[in-house]
Parts: C-alpha cells; sequence; structure tokens
C-alpha cells in the first residue's frame, strides 16, 4: 500500500524510507488513504447488489421502468411487498420451503449427532474409515446421482412431493452435520463421560445428559448451516417437483411472474421484493451467529 | 490448524479387552441411522447411476426394452459435440472464477486482517453476499443487468465506462463474463473467510522477528505469510475448483439450457428430465463425477508433493 504514496519521493534504502515515512504526520495520512479506499471499494463491492435489490423494491413500477434510473427510490412504496406476499405461489413457496428445510436439519441433526457421539468419543476399528466416508460425501456432486434418484422417486411415487425433497436433501447435509458435529466432539475435554460412568450411566444417557448439553451452541450453528444449504437447494428442486403449489423458495422466484401473469415485462420490483423478504431471516441469522459460522465453516473446510 | 485433530494414541497391540470391545460395538451400533442413510441416499443411487450409464434407460418406458448396451452411451459422449462445448465452458468459468476469487480473496484477507476500525463490521458485511442463496443472487444480478432499466448499463454509461447499452446476458459475447461475476461476487468473501482464518494463526513474532532483521512487507509476505498460508489456499482452492466444475445454479437462472452457455451438470440434467433419456444422462452425470475425481486427484497429489518438506 505505501509504495503509491512513495512514488514521488527520491530513492533511498528501502527500510529507512518507509520507516521515515511512516513516522510523519502526513506519511501516516498518505499510507492511510489508500487502505481506507480500499476498504471502501471492498464495502461497497459486497452490499451494492443487496442495496440494489432493495432500492428497486421499494420502488414503484412507474420509475423502474423509465429512463434514467433514479439511485434512490423518489417515491418509495410497500406495493411490491403487498403484492408479492398476497401471491399464492409465493406464500406456499415460503410454507413448502420451511418445511422441507426444517425436516432435513431436525434429521440430520438427530442421526448426524449420534453419529458425531461415536466418531468423536468413541475408539473402535473403521473409524477413519467412516470419516473419510463422510469427507468424501461433502463434496459428493449432487448431479452424479440425479439418474437414479429421478426413477426412485418415481417408483416410490414421491415425484411432485415435498417427501422427495426432503429424502434427496439429506444427501449434502447428513455428511457435513456428521462432520462439523464431530469435530465439536472432539473439542471437548477428554475424561468428561466417566463420572458419569462411574455413577452407572449408559452411553445413551451420558449422550443426551453430559454431551448434548455441551455442545447445544454447535448443534445451532451446524443446523443453521443445514437449514440454509436445504432453503438454497435448486437442482433437485427443479427435477422433482412439478407443481407451482409445491414449488420451494428458489423455484418460485425464478418463475414468478406477478399476478397480472403478463409475459411482456418480468415484475422485477415484485421479484426483487421477494428476494428481500427471503434474504433478510438468513442475513440477520447469520449475522447473530457469525462468529459461530465462522468456526463451524471453518471447521468443515480449514480442519479438513 | 489441526487444533481439534489431535489424533489418539496409539493403540496397544495387547488383547482386545472387554470393555474395548463393547466400545466398539456401542459406537457402530450409534452409527448405524447415518450409515443407512448414506448408502440409501447416496451410495446406492450411485451404484444405480453407474449401471444405467451402460443401458439404454428411459424415463418413459418405450417400445423398446431397456437393455445393456455396453459402452454405447460412453462412445456417443466421446464424439458428442455439445458435451464437449459444455465441458468447456464448464473449464472456462472454473480457471476464471478461482482465479479472481483467489487473488480477490487473498486481498480482501489481508486488508482485513490489518488492525483498523470498523474491522468487525467489514468481517459482518463479508458474510452478506455468502448468506445470499445463489438462486436469489443470480436473479439480483439479473436485474442488474437489463438491458433497458439495468444499473450496469446506466452506471456504465454515465461514468464513460460504456458507449451504448449492452444485453449482457444475451449476447454470446459477454454472457460468461456475466455469469463469472456473479459467482465471484458471492463466493470471494467465503474465500477471504477462509484464508483470513489461516492468517490468523499464523504467530505475531514472525512479523516481528522479520521487522526487527529489516525485511520489507512485500518479503514478509513471500516468505512468512504465503508458506505459512498453504494448507488453507490449498482447501480453499480444493472448495472452490469442485464447486465451480458441477456449477448449476446460476447458469440455468440466466440461460436454461440454453446451447452456447450450457454447463456439464445443465447437460445431464436437461438429457435426464428434460427429454427422459435416463441411460445416456447418467453416462454424463459418471463423466462429470470423474472429471471432478480428476482435479481432486491432482489437487491431492500437489498437496503431498508441496507438503512433503514440512
Amino acid at each position: 500500500m505505501s509504495a503509491v504514496a512513495e512514488a514521488g519521493r527520491t530513492i533511498e534504502r528501502p527500510v529507512s524510507r518507509s520507516r521515515r515515512l511512516k513516522r510523519s504526520p502526513l506519511g501516516k495520512v498518505l499510507i492511510k488513504v489508500p487502505f481506507w479506499f480500499l476498504i471502501a471499494a471492498i464495502f461497497v463491492y459486497a452490499l451494492f447488489p443487496f442495496y440494489w435489490a432493495i432500492r428497486s423494491a421499494f420502488t414503484p413500477d412507474g420509475e423502474q421502468f423509465s429512463t434514467p434510473i433514479d439511485y434512490w427510490p423518489a417515491n418509495p412504496t410497500l406495493d411490491n411487498f403487498r403484492e408479492v406476499l398476497s401471491t399464492s405461489t409465493f406464500q406456499h413457496a415460503l410454507i413448502n420451503s420451511t418445511i422441507v428445510a426444517g425436516a432435513v436439519t431436525l434429521i440430520s441433526l438427530a442421526v448426524g449427532s449420534l453419529a458425531a457421539y461415536a466418531l468423536g468419543r468413541f475408539r473402535f476399528r473403521g473409524k477413519s474409515a467412516v470419516l473419510y466416508l463422510m469427507l468424501s460425501m461433502t463434496i459428493f456432486p449432487q448431479i452424479a446421482i440425479l439418474g437414479a434418484l429421478y426413477t426412485m422417486i418415481t417408483d416410490f411415487h414421491l415425484y411432485d412431493h415435498l417427501t422427495a425433497l426432503i429424502f434427496s436433501y439429506m444427501i449434502f447435509t447428513l455428511p457435513f452435520t456428521v462432520w462439523v458435529l464431530t469435530s465439536f466432539m472432539r473439542g471437548l475435554p477428554g475424561d468428561l463421560e466417566e463420572a458419569a460412568y462411574v455413577d452407572g450411566a449408559t452411553p445413551l444417557q451420558v449422550f443426551y445428559k453430559v454431551l448434548l448439553p455441551l455442545i447445544a451452541p454447535g448443534l445451532v450453528t451446524t443446523g443453521l448451516l443445514a437449514f440454509i444449504a436445504a432453503w438454497n437447494e435448486y437442482l433437485y428442486a427443479l427435477s422433482f417437483i412439478q407443481s407451482p403449489d409445491k414449488y420451494t423458495v428458489p423455484l418460485s422466484i425464478t418463475t414468478f411472474v406477478g399476478k397480472s401473469g403478463s409475459s411482456f415485462q418480468q415484475p422485477w420490483g415484485q421479484i426483487m421484493a421477494a428476494t428481500v423478504i427471503v434474504t433478510l431471516p438468513l442475513i440477520t441469522a447469520t449475522l447473530v451467529l457469525q462468529r459461530r459460522i465462522l468456526a463451524g465453516l471453518t471447521a468443515g473446510a480449514v480442519k479438513g | 490448524m489441526s487444533t481439534v485433530a489431535t489424533p489418539a494414541p496409539a493403540p496397544r497391540r495387547r488383547r482386545k479387552s472387554r470393555l474395548q470391545r463393547r466400545q466398539s460395538r456401542i459406537a457402530w451400533l450409534l452409527l448405524v441411522p447415518a450409515l443407512a442413510v448414506v448408502a440409501f441416499v447416496a451410495l446406492y443411487p450411485l451404484g444405480k447411476t453407474i449401471y444405467y450409464s451402460f443401458t439404454n434407460q428411459e424415463f418413459l418406458a418405450g417400445i423398446e426394452p431397456t437393455k445393456w448396451v455396453g459402452l454405447d452411451n460412453y462412445r456417443t459422449l466421446w464424439h458428442d459435440e455439445i458435451f464437449r462445448h459444455s465441458v468447456w465452458v464448464t473449464v472456462r468459468f472454473t480457471l476464471i472464477t478461482v482465479v479472481f476469487e483467489f487473488v480477490l480473496g487473498m486481498i480482501i484477507a489481508l486488508v482485513v486482517n490489518s488492525k483498523f476500525r470498523g474491522r468487525g463490521a467489514m468481517r459482518a458485511v463479508m458474510l452478506v453476499p455468502w448468506a445470499i442463496p445463489t438462486v436469489v443472487a443470480a436473479q439480483m444480478w439479473k436485474w442488474m443487468y437489463d438491458d433497458v432499466f439495468g444499473v450496469v448499463n446506466d452506471a456504465g454509461v454515465r461514468l464513460h465506462l460504456l458507449s451504448h447499452s449492452r444485453a449482457w446476458i444475451s449476447e454470446p459475447s459477454t454472457a460468461l463474463g456475466a455469469v463469472c461475476a456473479v459467482d465471484i461476487w458471492k463466493t470471494t468473501p467465503f474465500v477471504a473467510l477462509l484464508l483470513l482464518a489461516g492468517l490468523q494463526v499464523i504467530p505475531r513474532e514472525l512479523y516481528e522477528a522479520a521487522d526487527v532483521d529489516g525485511a520489507s512487507k512485500l518479503q514478509q509476505f513471500w516468505r512468512i505469510t504465503l508458506p505459512l498460508l498453504r494448507p488453507a489456499i490449498l482447501v480453499a482452492l480444493i472448495f472452490r475448483t469442485l464447486d465451480a466444475l458441477r456449477v448449476f445454479d446460476v447458469f440455468y437462472v440466466f440461460f436454461q439450457n440454453r446451447p452456447d452457455t450450457q454447463t456439464m451438470a445443465i447437460y445431464a440434467q436437461s438429457t435426464i428430465v428434460g427429454d427422459g433419456h435416463v441411460g445416456y444422462g447418467s453416462a454424463v452425470s459418471v463423466a462429470i463425477f470423474l472429471i471432478i475425481g480428476l482435479f481432486v486427484i491432482v489437487y491431492v497429489t500437489a498437496m503431498r508433493v508441496t507438503g512433503g518438506d514440512e
């Protein structure tokens, strides 16, 4: 960064030059300016698209589709939100996505925490094999099994049912849950269970009375990440769901035509209102739990 | 970086005690539900997909019965121009996005790693693009790219970067770049956060010592930061590459299955679900699986080779 500030100066030995620059008050400012400029650029880059969605959601159609465009809505309106929330496809989609993502998360946590208990607190043969299996599943491309899933789901008469999604989403939520919860289980102190065992507790009692409360924060984070993954899924939803009243949120947002059903101009104001409605809870949850999410993400990735 | 993964002490080479045997039985019992789900939802379908790829399986039972066709599907695939083009599109997308995300992510991580006021807010801001669902992000950008009322055209013309408005998505020359920009925007923060986690475990004293010895910031970056960050870099690169190779959502939202901008995953999906050619589509899936596997092997070997001198 200091290179910019140094450019106009006479050439001396590099070390002393940069030191002297840092000491003078003017030099301090000259170093700081490009730095803060960079910070501002990152800030704008990360937030502008989301700002634009919010701005478009509050802009009435008359201004939305006229040039030159306004960067700030002159006459903000809630019409787009009202319209989109009264559309039955979108209402259904919110409910459907909540059901699917909720069920997938609960099942993954229940099954995954038991497996994590075994992998994190027991010593047995074949443990590393199971861990490798779970790890390879987390990078498993979903497209690789689409053909078989498609025929299986039809054979079970699950095509166009939400159950098909709950079933197929386990492939990416469960291994991830197992992997992350295992690292939480391992992180607990070594001889934690011993006292309970001495008192005659069974392994299952130790699990839900001693260990589960201790990894509760981990469960929340992992559950949230699994929920987000299921909430966002598109490929399987597109392939296994057909009728609009079974649509999940991603499906409804990409096929939204508004109440009038006009295909001449896409109702971008309403679509953006929908994106804001869908995204806001996710962003809020992420920000509230940001420290834990970072820990969870890096446990799943960096420690791999 | 493996603070959690402390290896268990090597088991003593002794006769297994009763307790150990009991422990291992309980552990396997606890694993049964998870393993059953994985077997049923992943392993069995994988085996079945591989089997389908050697048959002429159709979704709707036709007049012709389903039969074993050997390597026919793969032979057709080898000469399939549409598939070849989809591989080319996917590989170009992967190269562009991974390079940009890595370079930008590194810059952002270095900036956020230095101490300044508002650093916490900055890290929160970085999570915003990550938290937005891919499909939703794609829709947001699609609107920004609108050829008449889009903000990209408007800002470009106002700032004299563009001489006239363009149809970014429908013009073949800009389509790939437009879609890459969305992915770069959405995942650069994630890469930055991974690298940041790696940066933060590098001991401060190393830099202090280097300062005392009079090493410049650039020298410190090349000699201290990069080598110590290597594990985090490799993990970030692997994750991003594997993700990019199976890309589906952004492309589908932007182009559906428009032939010139079809990725491998879109070709497989439209062959299986759209056309109902389950057998041939499965062969496409298996090919994708193998291509991704190839990349994994290359990366893991690279990691072994470069990690050998540690």
